[in-house]
């Protein structure tokens, strides 16, 4: 006789209102100023000055077949120019509420990966290397999602004080000069954005490869996965 | 059972994503959208002005340069003057002594000369040296009137023009070029004389100057119009 299908675990509060909101818009603002972003570049694509060579590493140096017409927004400069810099402050906006909420509700304990950590997220990646069988324990994130959640609002804040850098080179020079210039920080602009739409793609995977449940959770604030938060000992 | 539950798991994650997709392809916004966007850039404008009195571009003391500057010109052969001795600059509007200024007039004023970074709204910048009379010095000439808060620049390449506000037009480091890489100004690069300011991009800095005006009406621009920030500051 088979053993009966396993009770789904209870459902746990796991994301709040303010989360999930801010969460999906800017998912939607953040695919907007990608999109207007790529607009923006292909009018230039390449880095360095002028008719000059910038030996650094672009997948996408060449004209504007640089970067295909389906992903860009704006349809020329001055179209995405205008919806970069109008998606630009709700995308801020919706960023700050969120890194305040952390900081004043105290979920950033959940989120925030510190030296502690490092041995976590080690066992963490050897479990992903397949060098262990069991998933070691965890609470509502474990150790490696938290770098890689720790990670992207530095990297949105990255992407966001380059963009500014890029934007005013004169009234905020001093900005510009800490990226190394405006030819620098416009470089920087970019790895700080192909680097997050690597975590992006990643972290899409991740959801339905180790956790479909998670995506639920981010949606109603539910969480009926099968990872059992273990209250911290 | 649990794989079905993947299934629809992926469904519902690819639905809301495929509008997104499709909303790209290069769209503008349409209609309803510009004039958020024009609203939002007009208030970006207004901070551009708030922090604009506070700064200066840093100039390139070693006076060396990089990239290279690119002609630019919207009339379809590069804009020359048939009779170049006959060209004027004329500048008026709200001004109290309305002037035209010919070539000597302008070579016999004091000028200022700076190695510094230009920027083109595409995204690339290049450092070159400019000099001409500073902006302030024509302000000082002509006197204009306490209403007058905007500037038109006029060119004789085509229909191109742009307004400025006062502000930035009496900014210290904005001048009416006749050199350009410590020679006289070629028509390549908006000879006999065009504005250099390194406050503004590029598409606000007016090349193969007619005429100047100073108007307390907003004037637009040639690439303004066209949807370009109108401030267009740095």
């Amino acid at each position: 006789m088979d053993a009966p299908s396993p009770q789904p675990p209870a459902a746990v509060v796991r994301h709040g209102p303010l989360v999930r909101i801010t969460h999906w818009l800017n998912a939607v603002f953040l695919a907007g100023m990608i999109g207007s972003g790529l607009q923006i570049y292909t009018a230039y694509a390449h880095f360095g000055y002028h008719g000059e060579t910038f030996n650094v590493p672009n997948p996408i140096d060449g004209s504007r077949m640089a970067v295909p017409h389906a992903i860009k927004l704006g349809g020329w400069l001055a179209g995405g120019l205008r919806w970069h810099f109008t998606l630009a402050w709700p995308f801020v906006l919706t960023g700050l509420a969120y890194v305040l909420f952390l900081l004043f509700s105290g979920e950033w304990r959940a989120l925030l990966f510190r030296p502690s950590d490092v041995p976590g997220a080690w066992q963490m990646t050897r479990y992903y290397l397949r060098l262990r069988k069991d998933h070691p324990p965890q609470g509502k994130h474990n150790p490696l999602q938290k770098s890689a959640y720790t990670f992207a609002i530095v990297l949105a804040v990255l992407s966001i004080l380059s963009g500014f850098a890029i934007a005013k080179p004169v009234q905020l020079g001093f900005l510009t000069d800490l990226f190394g210039g405006y030819e620098w920080a416009r470089y920087w602009h970019m790895v700080a954005v192909w680097t997050f739409t690597a975590f992006i793609i990643a972290h899409v995977v991740m959801v339905f490869v180790a956790d479909p449940g998670s995506f639920r959770a981010i949606i109603t604030g539910r969480y009926r996965g099968k990872f059992v938060e273990r209250p911290r000992a | 059972m649990s794989r079905i539950i993947h299934r629809r798991e992926f469904l519902r994650i690819t639905a809301p994503v495929i509008p997104l997709g499709l909303a790209a392809c290069g769209w503008d916004g349409g209609k309803r959208l510009q004039p958020l966007f024009d609203k939002v850039i007009d208030a970006n404008n207004r901070a551009g002005e708030r922090l604009l009195a506070i700064r200066h571009a840093e100039v390139n003391p070693l006076q060396l340069e990089h990239g290279q500057m690119p002609a630019y010109f919207i009339s379809e052969g590069m804009p020359l003057l048939k009779d170049p001795a006959a060209w004027r600059l004329e500048v008026g509007g709200l001004v109290r002594k309305p002037t035209q200024f010919t070539p000597e007039m302008l070579a016999a004023l004091p000028h200022l000369n700076y190695s510094i970074t230009h920027h083109c709204v595409e995204g690339w910048s290049v450092v070159k040296r400019w000099g001409g009379v500073p902006f302030t010095m024509i302000g000082a000439l002509v006197e204009p009137k306490p209403e007058a808060k905007y500037v038109q620049f006029d060119s004789f390449d085509s229909d191109y023009m742009n307004g400025w506000d006062i502000e930035s037009a009496m900014h210290p480091q904005t001048i009416l070029a006749d050199s350009f890489e410590g020679k006289p100004i070629t028509p390549a690069h908006g000879a006999p004389l065009r504005l250099y300011s390194p406050i503004k991009l590029g598409y606000k800095l007016t090349k193969y100057l007619t005429r100047v005006t100073f108007t307390d009406k907003k004037p637009g621009g040639y690439w303004e119009d066209r949807g370009y920030p109108w401030f267009g500051g740095l």
